[in-house]
């Protein structure tokens, strides 16, 4: 048995310890949002927070979330309006979209360690986020966005 | 006249053969009935518990391997050069834990390494640093165990192979290696120090771990602190010759020894852990402060500190290498794609909960163990920084893939010399694990 909190509720489930954290989002919780891609943490589908920072659910053994703060594309916001959220969306980054949870989980992630990253650090922090229509100059444009509207900067950064 | 030598030669022998037999046999202290629990204060059993947590007896009183047993029952598996001993049950059940142990028979294993029907303990129990703990705090730690509810649990045989499995021979070995008593109050420092060196060296036995041992499993007075390998992986060196290159302040300690994580050197995962997390975090901070002061000392911070600034820039520069623009270098691609998302760090300080690899210990050891054990195993939330977790990488690299990150993390994120033979190294430390820690997701 493993307890731990997703997305603010406790959830308890009754699963070997060695599953893959993104099996239990998916098949026993029923969250579909984050994806699984490669399946050994080279792509970044998988994406989820754990204790704030982002971590491949694919590789995660349940067992290693015993107690943990979990939070899933799904949890970024009641209704889908986390600030990357909304400049994702206003600049139409995803193309198929299959790699777009995890990409947002990232680079929520990474704004909270750089509040205003450089093209150094979007870099550095992304690379381990795949997507394979090319997305990432619109990436890059949205973090840097989202940044600047934290700042309450209105240009895009 | 040779006769008569050789006869005083017999004679000085049987008299001093006869003179150890009287120093190594110890008397039974006769079985007590199992005192109820009324006979201890709460105050005192509570005590008991925290002392109990900062010596970690649970940790090798329990059994770990295959089913996992009850705590305090005994039966925990220690590989030894010698051999497999199993650790003894130490709930207070009359016929296979403590339970008729005396407070005095209690009191003299803890001391002398006796065993109340007077054998002779392994010094796997390390009663050589136990030996140094106040009258008053073995008192307590006996009315926790004793107040513990009683299993009843046999261990199994020992493995030690002849001649080592003769008991006597523990005799030898203490009147060569146990320092028996108090340690002395060390005027020189202060009661944060003393306080510390009590910790440290008694209770805690830090040194049991980070200290090599000799070719008769004891200590090496010669080499204190030198840092030796233990359940597979490696007790850094607790002295000056630690290689990181940020020095363990009493600050890194604290927040290491307290929260199982220090920004500057890493988590800590494996044996540590435990250490850490129902350990060292279950006793008063003003004791965990000392431990760091004490040990702070130990390793001469004050004295190299002032490098650090200097070789933080250094880490945070290192940190950001090969990680920007196109890059051709197959093994920076594994370390950009596989690891930097969470440990790259862009400085001037490394972001906490962002491990830096440039500066953590794991990387300067002399040998790779740590750093392939944390990359097989991941660290969850019981383990390092309890709110967050690292992956297993068990299924996503070979042992070759392994053998090139570390390689390649060696020569960038440091400035020591390559480690050798990896591919190796990173095949047996991946032996040491009985399973993946995560299933395979295909």
């Amino acid at each position: 048995m493993t307890t731990f909190h997703l997305n603010g509720r406790e959830v308890t489930v009754d699963v070997p310890e060695d599953t893959p954290l993104l099996w239990v989002i998916r098949d026993e919780v029923g969250l579909t949002g984050t994806k699984f891609g490669c399946g050994i943490g080279m792509c970044g589908a998988c994406t989820v927070h754990i204790g704030g920072r982002a971590t491949r659910s694919c590789i995660t053994p349940v067992s290693a979330a015993e107690g943990a703060d979990i939070t899933t594309i799904e949890g970024l916001d009641p209704e889908g309006n986390h600030p990357v959220q909304v400049v994702w969306r206003e600049l139409q980054v995803p193309q198929c979209g299959y790699c777009q949870s995890g990409q947002i989980m990232q680079a929520v992630s990474l704004l909270k360690d750089y509040p205003s990253p450089t093209d150094e650090e979007i870099d550095a922090v992304m690379a381990g986020s795949l997507c394979r229509c090319m997305t990432y100059i619109r990436i890059r444009e949205a973090i840097k966005k989202a940044a600047a509207a934290a700042r309450g900067d209105s240009s895009n950064g | 006249m040779i006769k008569r030598i050789a006869a005083a030669i017999v004679g000085i022998g049987v008299a001093g053969g006869v003179g150890f037999l009287a120093y190594a046999w110890y008397p039974e202290i006769a079985p007590v009935a199992p005192p109820p629990p009324s006979a201890f204060s709460k105050a005192q059993i509570e005590h008991g518990r925290i002392l109990a947590a900062g010596g970690y007896c649970a940790e090798c009183h329990t059994r770990t391997d295959g089913k996992r047993g009850v705590e305090l029952a005994g039966d925990y598996k220690m590989d030894t050069p010698f051999g497999a001993i199993f650790s003894s049950n130490i709930t207070p059940d009359p016929e296979t834990g403590i339970g008729h142990w005396s407070e005095a028979a209690f009191k003299r294993a803890m001391r002398k390494g006796i065993s109340r029907d007077g054998t002779q303990l392994f010094p796997a129990f390390p009663f050589d640093h136990f030996t140094h703990m106040t009258d008053q705090d073995i008192d307590d730690v006996y009315a926790f165990l004793m107040t513990r509810e009683p299993v009843h649990s046999v261990k199994r045989d020992n493995t030690v192979a002849f001649p080592f499995n003769i008991r006597l021979e523990q005799a030898g070995w203490k009147l060569l290696f146990l320092h028996e008593g108090p340690l002395k109050n060390n005027s020189a420092k202060d009661a944060e120090w003393n306080r510390g060196a009590y910790l440290a060296e008694g209770l805690s036995h830090c040194s049991a771990c980070h200290t090599p041992r000799n070719a008769m499993g004891a200590e090496k007075s010669s080499a204190p602190y030198d840092g030796a390998p233990v359940d597979n992986w490696i007790a850094p060196p607790l002295n000056e010759h630690n290689p990181t290159p940020v020095v363990w302040t009493e600050d890194e300690y604290f927040k290491y020894l307290r929260y199982g994580s220090a920004p500057l050197h890493g988590s800590a995962a494996g044996p540590m852990s435990p250490v850490v997390h129902g350990g060292l975090s279950e006793m008063p901070e003003s004791d965990v402060h000392a431990i760091a002061h004490y040990l702070a000392d130990i390793d001469k911070a004050s004295t190299r500190v002032s490098q650090d600034p200097q070789a933080i820039a250094w880490a945070m520069k290192a940190s950001m290498r090969d990680l920007v623009g196109p890059q051709t270098d197959p093994n920076a691609r594994l370390y950009a794609g596989a690891c930097a998302a969470c440990h790259a760090n862009a400085g001037p300080q490394p972001v906490e909960g962002r491990p830096d690899l440039a500066l953590n210990n794991a990387l300067w050891l002399d040998e790779p163990t740590n750093l392939f054990q944390v990359i097989l195993r991941g660290i969850g939330t019981t383990e390092g920084i309890s709110t967050v977790s690292m992956p297993s990488f068990y299924h996503s690299f070979s042992d070759a893939d392994l053998a090139r990150l570390a390689a390649y993390l060696r020569a960038t994120r440091t400035t020591l010399k390559p480690w050798t033979d990896l591919e190796k190294k990173a095949a047996d430390v991946r032996k040491t694990l009985v399973a993946s820690p995560v299933a395979s997701s295909h």
